[in-house]
């Protein structure tokens, strides 16, 4: 495939029928979301958000907002490629990708905005959401809100494709979110400023990835973050550079998809 | 001379130590319609597997219609379509969508599609169904689709791995005749297959692979010249209750109205007749029997692991 005209063909393809994947299933991908953070606005935000009163000098559920938007973006970026990936290395239709001669940063792209469009979706979704329960919040700079989103999903798309392409079994693509992502997201200040903690916790928290995230993606949404802006995107952007390297070295090699 | 297929010295070793290729070699010629035959776990898959890109090869060489895998797998890729012997497509979508989305990969637009997609459809008798998810269709449906994926970017190349297996005799046949459709319009074919009527019927090149080595890699025609013994059956119209002996024609009955004679080549078939005149055998009917190829496979491949 020499022309770049085909291989941009080829890659708009696979990204249509990655978007088409998760529309076609919304019920089981855009729905439950939107449910679980109105529960969340309900419970956190309106019946136990005003007792704690303010979180950095903002209103606990002006404060969560920021979080959960992350909290989701993350997670679901990451579950749409480790879990279409798998699917298609389980199903073997993998093999209409390897025996194609598309390279492998467009089959690599292709599945990394099937999960950059889900995460981002979702992102406005809970931010509409969440307009329900405070409508009055704005964004402080929308710039660094839409970058970090973007660079967010980006880099968790990353992580779920290295983690389907290790992946053998239907467990193998639920270790790493439940036990692993989903701990460190909550422990990364979704829903509480590192500056309410101990001095000891404080420090390991910084330890944390996913504080860097969340924080930077609060300032663009609020102007607060616990954490240096550009040290943060710096960071994410290397995460990012290192993770493409590392897919791309496993698609040239093989790795859990030619024998 | 333009060769569809070149392979040289190909070696594959799995990571397990399995040895699964041992450095085989082969040519097939444009517009061939080559069978590749063998046992279970010979290596016919590994070989299918490492020229569709889908196997990684441990040393050797593949050139598609000239261009070394190695250096231009892209273009490489272009000509070649692999009927693969699993089903591989996503059982969640529809016909028409799994068709367009495969020609998309080879950067063909779903403008440019359509017409090629409707009309492989059609003549894969594919295209009442094109609406349908693919999990609902039957076996042969199934092999259609993984056929219908296999075309629509024209290859100059098709490969099929057992395309057949599992399918009922009609659809088979009409595979057969598709198939050979396609191969006068200009589409070299390479088939593996188990059913080795299949391979007679279609092939005119044969070669057969056993423990990762080729131990054959000639023309169906000259291949059976080789068998010393054809088999011949005889419906009776009187029945028998053992099979007569006569010298140098061993018979054999199958059921008390048929009668199966093995007859060696330097022997004239007149002189069978004259026996059974003798012996007041009637004969109905005579047909041969379908079986030569698979008797020269078995030998072929028993006389390898001597």
């Amino acid at each position: 495939m020499k022309s770049n005209y085909k291989v941009s063909v080829s890659l708009w393809t696979l990204t249509v029928k990655e978007i088409r994947r998760f529309l076609r299933i919304w019920v089981q991908t855009l729905v439950p979301p939107a449910v679980t953070m109105s529960l969340y606005f309900v419970i956190f935000g309106s019946l136990i958000g005003p007792r704690i009163g303010s979180m950095d000098g903002f209103d606990y559920i002006q404060y969560m907002i920021p979080g959960l938007i992350m909290l989701s973006v993350i997670t679901n970026s990451y579950n749409n490629v480790v879990s279409s990936f798998y699917s298609v290395k389980f199903q073997k239709s993998i093999e209409e990708l390897l025996i194609s001669p598309m390279p492998n940063w467009a089959i690599l792209l292709g599945f990394v905005l099937g999960g950059v469009a889900r995460g981002v979706l979702i992102g406005f979704i809970v931010f509409g959401v969440s307009l329900i329960f405070y409508p009055d919040f704005t964004v402080a700079n929308p710039l660094l809100t839409i970058t970090v989103l973007l660079l967010t999903a980006i880099l968790f798309s990353l992580m779920g494709f290295i983690n389907a392409v290790f992946a053998d079994s239907f467990d193998d693509i639920s270790i790493i979110p439940t036990f692993i992502l989903t701990p460190l997201i909550y422990l990364g200040g979704v829903f509480y400023s590192i500056n309410i903690l101990p001095d000891i916790w404080r420090s390991i928290s910084m330890a944390n990835p996913m504080l860097y995230v969340v924080n930077t993606f609060r300032e663009g949404m609020l102007g607060a973050s616990d954490v240096s802006i550009s040290f943060s995107l710096g960071m994410i952007c290397a995460f990012i550079a290192i993770l493409t390297g590392a897919c791309l070295y496993f698609l040239k090699k093989g790795t859990g998809i030619r024998q | 001379m333009t060769y569809a297929l070149e392979i040289l010295d190909l070696k594959k070793t799995y990571p397990g130590g399995t040895e699964a290729l041992k450095g085989i070699s082969l040519t097939v010629k444009e517009g061939d319609f080559y069978a590749l035959l063998g046992p279970n776990g010979a290596g016919k898959s590994s070989t299918i597997g490492i020229i569709g890109s889908l196997v990684t090869k441990t040393s050797g060489m593949v050139k598609i219609f000239g261009i070394d895998a190695d250096k231009d797998i892209a273009e490489a890729k272009t000509m070649l379509g692999v009927v693969s012997q699993e089903i591989n497509f996503s059982q969640f979508e529809k016909v028409m969508d799994i068709v367009v989305t495969q020609a998309g990969f080879y950067g063909i637009p779903k403008s440019e599609a359509m017409p090629k997609v409707e009309n492989i459809l059609k003549r894969l008798s594919l295209w009442d169904k094109r609406n349908v998810q693919a999990r609902t269709l039957s076996g042969g449906y199934k092999r259609r689709l993984m056929i219908a994926k296999a075309l629509v970017h024209n290859p100059k190349l098709l490969i099929l791995d057992e395309p057949t297996a599992g399918v009922d005799i009609e659809l088979r046949r009409e595979m057969w005749i598709f198939l050979k459709e396609i191969n006068k319009n200009g589409t070299t074919i390479i088939l593996t297959t188990h059913y080795l009527e299949e391979a007679e019927q279609l092939c005119r090149n044969i070669g057969i692979i056993d423990h990762g080595t080729m131990v054959a890699d000639t023309s169906m025609k000259d291949l059976l010249g080789t068998l010393n013994v054809q088999g011949y059956v005889f419906d009776l119209i009187e029945p028998l209750e053992e099979a007569p002996l006569i010298e140098g024609f061993p018979l054999k009955l199958e059921d008390s109205l048929t009668l199966v004679a093995a007859v060696n080549k330097d022997r004239s078939i007149n002189a069978l007749f004259s026996e059974f005149s003798k012996l007041n055998i009637k004969i109905k009917s005579m047909r041969n029997e379908s079986n030569r190829l698979e008797e020269l496979f078995i030998e072929m491949v028993n006389s390898n692991e001597k």
